[in-house]
């Protein structure tokens, strides 16, 4: 069956289990260009995993994923990459000893392909060491551009992460808590960032994001996940409102908010 | 050997003004390189005697040999065992065919040529089989070939000439009678009291061939590619999720860097005039180049230059330094003892592990972090 949806980036029945546990369970849900979804959910619901199974980094049991109408179900991670879905880390995971400018670098020599080029020396691609100076700029990482990564403090190496999803250029944005440990003054670039990405209108972003103030700004739309399973999706006042989000992530028994 | 020696992050280091500051340590580093690389470039004639020239070709063909293994294990982070079996491929291929079809550079290129295509084949072969399981399992793959390499190069005596090797000769032009150039009288010439015969030309060759091979890995770790085996080494998950293939890029550097091991050996195995187990496929050659690359400085490419140096000077001159040592000090107790040559191997035991000490990265690495 092909999907024929004007969805970026589906899933269908996505699963994945672990032993016995379920951690995504059939997860079928459609994202669109130009529109911004936050996934909620309290700790251990799948929300992680499922970027995980949408990124390649693990294999679902069941289900199928698409990019447009292509399946990407089956491709390497770096696959995807090369398809458009660029993805930045929960826990950072960046190359510690190389220099930021080179972090930055090293995503836009992935973009533009030129990675097997082996006699040649890197200095001589210009546009290369241009764009990567762009991002950097962009994130307010310039000043540090010739400190290795791994001597970062932790805000900036958050902002480096988004740094590296930008100079992937992909149709698909993930972010996995991107302001997770951040300070008040370092939380709003990010976010200004990622506002831009979603001015340009052509964009799917996915964003997985706790804290309320955020969501309520940034969304367009809001999906829940709890114990795996998709248990709400809409427009984010009707979905905050729902008794059982109300429940399940803000710990708020559902009778009593009926 | 270009004498500027390519940073460890190599991207940013060719382009920032602020890399062109060189530190203390990059001068002291560039300063045992251009050492280095004129001894080597002058060895026949700053060294007239035959073991000299020995050392000086030994450490040319070692260079080549370490820094493809630095490819692997310091900028991919590849732990191979088998790098002295792609070595002795390119020895073997050219040291069967001359004694096949007698001395003749026809037989060293299509010898050699066997002899790399070989390296090339079993090394994809192995890569694409192997590189997607965990580090260890690989490099117990690597160290299964190699036996298996070694017994048969023992069994096939034949071919191989078994345990014992094989003895040929080498075209005119690299034989010692050969005269470069005669003056009226019809006697080889003498530049600054060193006769231009063939022996000169088979240092030459040993020389030249290494430094391109050199200066082509020097080009590599500076490229693109040389960026990306980088990133693979430091984070591996990151590299794939941004659109490096992994297990591509490792398999190509598995079979570039034996395929450069491959092409020492021919060299090797030129110089020599022999080829035998002992000096193309031993495990005591696979671990003199581990040995090597870690007091060099993994991931510098010049560490290879000086571990290579440092080495294989301690193993052919430390005896007639504590020789000498033992003789002039034979006069007080107990010391002589201690310097006795035969107690050679105990003294290289200690000049590595103070090695290891003072130069945590290796003496390269450890002088280019200098000052940082």
């Amino acid at each position: 069956m092909i999907v024929i949806a004007p969805h970026s980036l589906t899933t269908e029945d996505l699963t994945i289990r672990f032993g016995g546990h379920s951690a995504v369970n059939a997860v079928s849900c459609g994202f669109s260009p130009g529109e911004l979804t936050v996934i909620v959910g309290p700790n251990g619901a799948g929300k992680t995993t499922y970027f995980n199974l949408i990124s390649g980094q693990l294999p679902p049991s069941e289900g199928r994923i698409f990019k447009g109408d292509l399946d990407i179900t089956r491709l390497s991670p770096s696959a995807r990459a090369k398809a458009g879905i660029g993805r930045a880390f929960q826990l950072t995971s960046l190359f510690p000893r190389l220099s930021v400018l080179e972090n930055v670098r090293l995503a836009v020599q992935a973009r533009a392909g030129l990675g097997p080029r082996l006699l040649q020396k890197v200095s001589r691609f210009t546009q290369t060491w241009e764009a990567a100076d762009r991002h950097l700029e962009a994130t307010r990482l310039t000043d540090v551009a010739y400190l290795p990564a791994a001597a970062l403090s932790h805000g900036d190496q958050r902002k480096l992460e988004v740094a590296l999803l930008l100079a992937m250029q992909p149709d698909i944005f993930m972010f996995d808590e991107p302001t997770a440990g951040m300070s008040v003054d370092e939380a709003p670039l990010i976010l200004e960032l990622i506002e831009n990405i979603r001015k340009d209108g052509a964009k799917t972003i996915l964003l997985v994001e706790h804290k309320m103030d955020v969501v309520r700004a940034l969304a367009d739309r809001i999906i829940v996940l709890h114990n795996g399973e998709l248990v709400a999706d809409g427009k984010p006042d009707d979905v905050i409102a729902l008794p059982i989000v109300r429940e399940i992530y803000l710990g708020i028994p559902a009778e009593d908010v009926a | 050997m270009s004498g500027v020696p390519e940073m460890a992050n190599a991207g940013a280091a060719g382009r920032s003004v602020a890399a062109l500051r060189r530190t203390s340590g990059q001068v002291v580093l560039h300063l045992i390189l251009a050492g280095i690389f004129l001894c080597l470039a002058l060895a026949p004639f700053l060294f007239g005697d035959v073991r000299s020239q020995q050392v000086a070709a030994r450490i040319c063909v070692f260079i080549v040999l370490v820094a493809s293994y630095d490819l692997l294990i310091g900028y991919t982070g590849i732990v191979s065992f088998a790098h002295t079996m792609f070595f002795g491929f390119g020895a073997y291929g050219a040291a069967m065919t001359l004694r096949a079809w007698g001395p003749g550079w026809d037989a060293i290129l299509i010898g050699g040529a066997a002899g790399v295509l070989a390296a090339f084949v079993l090394a994809a072969l192995i890569g694409l089989l192997s590189l997607r399981v965990k580090a260890i399992f690989f490099a117990m793959v690597t160290l299964a070939a190699a036996s298996v390499m070694m017994v048969l190069a023992s069994q096939l005596s034949d071919l191989t000439g078994g345990e014992d090797g094989i003895t040929y000769r080498v075209p005119g032009l690299l034989k010692p009678a050969t005269k470069l150039l005669t003056d009226a009288d019809g006697k080889v010439v003498r530049l600054f009291g060193v006769a231009l015969n063939g022996k000169i030309a088979a240092y030459y060759f040993v020389f030249l061939s290494c430094l391109v091979l050199f200066g082509v890995m020097l080009r590599i770790v500076a490229s693109p590619l040389g960026t990306v085996l980088q990133a693979i080494r430091e984070n591996e998950l990151r590299a794939e999720a941004i659109g490096y293939r992994v297990v591509a890029y490792r398999t190509a550097v598995f079979c570039l860097a034996a395929v450069l091991a491959a092409l020492a050996g021919i060299v090797w195995a030129v110089w020599l005039k022999y080829t035998g187990p002992d000096t193309a496929l031993s495990f005591a050659i696979m671990i003199d180049v581990l040995l090597m690359v870690v007091i060099g400085g993994m991931g510098t490419m010049t560490g290879a230059v000086i571990g290579v140096t440092v080495m294989s000077l301690a193993q052919y001159y430390l005896k007639d330094l504590m020789q000498a040592g033992a003789d002039a000090t034979a006069a007080l107790p107990l010391i002589p003892d201690l310097l006795n040559p035969d107690r050679w191997l105990l003294w290289l035991g200690i000049l590595f592990i103070l090695l290891v000490y003072f130069f945590p990265a290796g003496i390269a690495g450890t002088l280019l972090k200098k000052d940082r």
